[in-house]
Protein backbone atom coordinates (compact mmCIF):
# COMPACT_ATOMS: atom_id res chain seq x y z
CA UNK A 1 0.00 0.00 0.00
CA UNK A 2 2.74 2.09 0.96
CA UNK A 3 4.64 1.37 -2.07
CA UNK A 4 1.73 2.52 -3.70
CA UNK A 5 0.99 5.57 -2.29
CA UNK A 6 4.76 6.60 -2.83
CA UNK A 7 4.59 5.77 -6.73
CA UNK A 8 1.70 8.29 -6.53
CA UNK A 9 3.37 10.58 -4.83
CA UNK A 10 6.21 10.61 -7.07
CA UNK A 11 3.56 10.94 -10.19
CA UNK A 12 1.98 14.22 -8.59
CA UNK A 13 5.32 15.38 -7.96
CA UNK A 14 6.71 14.78 -11.60
CA UNK A 15 2.96 16.78 -12.93
CA UNK A 16 3.86 19.41 -11.20
CA UNK A 17 7.43 19.75 -12.07
CA UNK A 18 6.02 19.67 -15.48
CA UNK A 19 3.72 22.39 -14.36
CA UNK A 20 6.27 24.37 -13.58
CA UNK A 21 8.31 23.57 -16.72
CA UNK A 22 5.34 25.08 -18.30
CA UNK A 23 5.74 28.19 -16.46
CA UNK A 24 9.20 28.59 -17.43
CA UNK A 25 8.31 28.05 -20.68
CA UNK A 26 5.66 31.10 -20.87
CA UNK A 27 8.44 33.33 -19.51
CA UNK A 28 11.07 32.17 -22.17
CA UNK A 29 7.89 32.84 -25.08
CA UNK A 30 6.65 35.97 -23.57
CA UNK A 31 8.98 37.81 -21.69
CA UNK A 32 9.14 41.31 -22.46
CA UNK A 33 12.26 41.77 -22.72
CA UNK A 34 15.72 39.02 -23.09
CA UNK A 35 16.75 38.90 -19.44
CA UNK A 36 13.04 37.66 -18.75
CA UNK A 37 13.80 35.35 -21.46
CA UNK A 38 17.68 33.93 -19.59
CA UNK A 39 15.67 33.98 -16.01
CA UNK A 40 12.81 31.33 -17.74
CA UNK A 41 15.69 29.77 -19.80
CA UNK A 42 17.68 29.22 -16.09
CA UNK A 43 14.57 28.08 -14.40
CA UNK A 44 13.59 26.04 -16.94
CA UNK A 45 17.11 24.21 -16.79
CA UNK A 46 16.60 24.00 -12.53
CA UNK A 47 12.79 22.71 -13.26
CA UNK A 48 14.40 19.55 -15.66
CA UNK A 49 17.71 18.81 -13.25
CA UNK A 50 14.80 17.92 -10.53
CA UNK A 51 12.46 16.49 -13.25
CA UNK A 52 15.06 14.16 -13.64
CA UNK A 53 16.16 13.42 -9.89
CA UNK A 54 12.56 12.39 -9.08
CA UNK A 55 12.70 9.90 -12.43
CA UNK A 56 15.90 8.42 -10.43
CA UNK A 57 14.29 8.03 -7.54
CA UNK A 58 10.98 6.63 -9.28
CA UNK A 59 13.13 3.55 -11.10
CA UNK A 60 15.88 3.30 -8.97
CA UNK A 61 19.00 4.03 -11.18
CA UNK A 62 21.94 5.86 -11.08
CA UNK A 63 21.72 6.94 -14.44
CA UNK A 64 19.71 9.68 -14.45
CA UNK A 65 21.96 11.12 -11.68
CA UNK A 66 24.41 11.93 -13.83
CA UNK A 67 22.19 13.39 -15.89
CA UNK A 68 21.02 15.88 -13.69
CA UNK A 69 24.72 16.88 -12.94
CA UNK A 70 25.17 17.43 -16.69
CA UNK A 71 22.00 19.39 -16.97
CA UNK A 72 22.81 21.66 -13.84
CA UNK A 73 26.12 22.27 -15.43
CA UNK A 74 24.81 23.30 -18.85
CA UNK A 75 22.71 25.45 -16.83
CA UNK A 76 25.21 27.67 -15.21
CA UNK A 77 27.29 27.47 -18.29
CA UNK A 78 24.44 28.87 -20.81
CA UNK A 79 23.11 31.28 -18.42
CA UNK A 80 26.64 33.06 -17.63
CA UNK A 81 27.30 33.35 -21.10
CA UNK A 82 23.78 34.78 -22.17
CA UNK A 83 24.21 37.15 -19.35
CA UNK A 84 27.74 38.04 -20.61
CA UNK A 85 26.19 38.39 -23.76
CA UNK A 86 23.48 40.92 -23.12
CA UNK A 87 25.87 42.96 -20.56
CA UNK A 88 29.04 43.52 -24.30
CA UNK A 89 27.51 42.26 -26.91
CA UNK A 90 30.25 39.33 -27.17
CA UNK A 91 30.82 36.75 -25.00
CA UNK A 92 34.33 36.15 -24.76
CA UNK A 93 36.60 38.97 -25.20
CA UNK B 1 3.96 4.45 -14.87
CA UNK B 2 2.94 3.69 -11.44
CA UNK B 3 6.19 2.08 -10.23
CA UNK B 4 8.37 2.93 -7.64
CA UNK B 5 11.43 1.37 -5.22
CA UNK B 6 10.61 -1.30 -2.81
CA UNK B 7 10.84 0.63 0.82
CA UNK B 8 9.46 0.34 4.17
CA UNK B 9 6.35 1.81 4.69
CA UNK B 10 7.89 4.55 7.31
CA UNK B 11 10.57 5.27 4.49
CA UNK B 12 8.21 5.34 1.76
CA UNK B 13 6.36 8.19 3.60
CA UNK B 14 8.82 10.08 4.40
CA UNK B 15 10.04 10.37 0.66
CA UNK B 16 6.84 10.68 -0.46
CA UNK B 17 6.30 14.35 1.94
CA UNK B 18 9.85 14.99 0.42
CA UNK B 19 9.06 15.06 -2.97
CA UNK B 20 6.41 16.05 -2.82
CA UNK B 21 7.36 19.15 -0.66
CA UNK B 22 10.40 19.69 -2.79
CA UNK B 23 7.62 19.97 -5.86
CA UNK B 24 5.17 22.16 -4.49
CA UNK B 25 8.49 24.53 -3.49
CA UNK B 26 9.18 24.32 -6.95
CA UNK B 27 5.89 24.90 -8.58
CA UNK B 28 5.28 28.30 -6.27
CA UNK B 29 8.54 29.34 -7.65
CA UNK B 30 7.63 29.08 -11.08
CA UNK B 31 3.95 30.52 -10.69
CA UNK B 32 5.95 33.21 -9.17
CA UNK B 33 7.73 33.67 -12.48
CA UNK B 34 4.93 33.87 -14.69
CA UNK B 35 2.93 36.51 -12.39
CA UNK B 36 5.02 38.98 -10.67
CA UNK B 37 5.30 42.06 -12.34
CA UNK B 38 8.67 43.64 -12.89
CA UNK B 39 11.73 42.14 -14.12
CA UNK B 40 13.40 43.01 -10.89
CA UNK B 41 10.62 40.82 -9.05
CA UNK B 42 10.44 38.06 -10.87
CA UNK B 43 14.31 37.40 -10.44
CA UNK B 44 13.57 36.47 -6.90
CA UNK B 45 11.37 33.25 -7.20
CA UNK B 46 12.76 31.38 -8.89
CA UNK B 47 15.55 30.85 -6.63
CA UNK B 48 13.19 29.27 -4.50
CA UNK B 49 13.02 26.40 -6.24
CA UNK B 50 16.49 26.19 -6.57
CA UNK B 51 17.71 26.45 -2.76
CA UNK B 52 14.44 24.63 -1.18
CA UNK B 53 13.10 22.26 -3.47
CA UNK B 54 16.10 21.39 -4.70
CA UNK B 55 17.45 20.78 -1.31
CA UNK B 56 14.11 18.35 -0.24
CA UNK B 57 14.27 16.28 -3.73
CA UNK B 58 18.20 15.47 -3.02
CA UNK B 59 17.34 14.45 0.59
CA UNK B 60 14.27 12.47 -0.47
CA UNK B 61 16.88 10.91 -3.36
CA UNK B 62 19.73 10.47 -0.42
CA UNK B 63 17.20 8.59 1.92
CA UNK B 64 15.98 6.52 -0.82
CA UNK B 65 18.71 5.17 -2.37
CA UNK B 66 20.77 4.83 0.87
CA UNK B 67 18.25 2.50 1.88
CA UNK B 68 17.71 0.60 -1.13
CA UNK B 69 21.80 -0.25 -1.79
CA UNK B 70 21.60 -0.52 1.90
CA UNK B 71 25.09 1.87 2.44
CA UNK B 72 25.12 5.39 2.90
CA UNK B 73 24.80 7.15 -0.62
CA UNK B 74 25.17 10.64 -0.70
CA UNK B 75 26.63 11.27 -4.35
CA UNK B 76 23.33 13.45 -4.81
CA UNK B 77 25.35 15.83 -2.45
CA UNK B 78 27.39 16.92 -5.95
CA UNK B 79 24.12 18.71 -7.02
CA UNK B 80 23.06 20.41 -3.72
CA UNK B 81 26.51 21.70 -3.42
CA UNK B 82 26.69 22.35 -7.04
CA UNK B 83 23.47 24.68 -7.24
CA UNK B 84 24.07 26.52 -4.21
CA UNK B 85 27.23 27.76 -5.63
CA UNK B 86 26.24 28.67 -9.10
CA UNK B 87 23.15 29.76 -8.91
CA UNK B 88 23.71 33.13 -7.05
CA UNK B 89 26.61 34.08 -9.42
CA UNK B 90 24.00 33.76 -12.38
CA UNK B 91 21.88 35.60 -10.76
CA UNK B 92 24.58 38.49 -9.49
CA UNK B 93 25.56 38.70 -13.61
CA UNK B 94 22.08 38.82 -15.46
CA UNK B 95 20.78 41.34 -12.62
CA UNK B 96 24.06 43.30 -13.49
CA UNK B 97 23.84 43.20 -17.06
CA UNK B 98 20.48 44.00 -16.73
CA UNK B 99 20.78 46.96 -14.68
CA UNK B 100 23.36 47.96 -17.65
CA UNK B 101 20.73 47.89 -20.19
CA UNK B 102 18.32 49.74 -17.64
CA UNK B 103 20.92 52.48 -17.55
CA UNK B 104 21.68 52.50 -21.08
CA UNK B 105 18.21 53.01 -22.17
CA UNK B 106 17.59 55.84 -19.74
CA UNK B 107 20.80 57.53 -21.03
CA UNK B 108 20.29 57.14 -24.95
CA UNK B 109 16.69 56.91 -25.11
CA UNK B 110 16.66 53.89 -27.39
CA UNK B 111 16.19 50.43 -26.38
CA UNK B 112 18.72 47.87 -26.78
CA UNK B 113 17.49 45.08 -28.74
CA UNK B 114 13.94 45.16 -27.71
CA UNK B 115 10.88 46.29 -30.39
CA UNK B 116 8.71 47.64 -27.68
CA UNK B 117 9.22 51.22 -27.66
CA UNK B 118 10.20 53.47 -24.58
CA UNK B 119 6.79 54.78 -24.11
CA UNK B 120 5.15 51.81 -23.89
CA UNK B 121 7.15 50.01 -21.95
CA UNK B 122 8.62 52.79 -19.39
CA UNK B 123 10.61 50.64 -16.66
CA UNK B 124 9.60 47.17 -17.54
Amino acid sequence: MTVELLGWAITTAQVMIGLAMGCATYRILAGPRAQDRVLGLDTLYVNGMLMLLTFGIQTGRTLYFEAALVISLLGFVGTMALSKFLMRGEVIE
Amino acid sequence: MNQAPQLGSLAAMIVAFLVLAGATMTLIGSVGLVRLKTFNERVHPPTIGSSSGMALIVLASIICFSLLRSRPSVHEILIAVFVTLTTPVTFMLLVRAALYRDRIEKHSGTSVGNQVPEHQNPRN
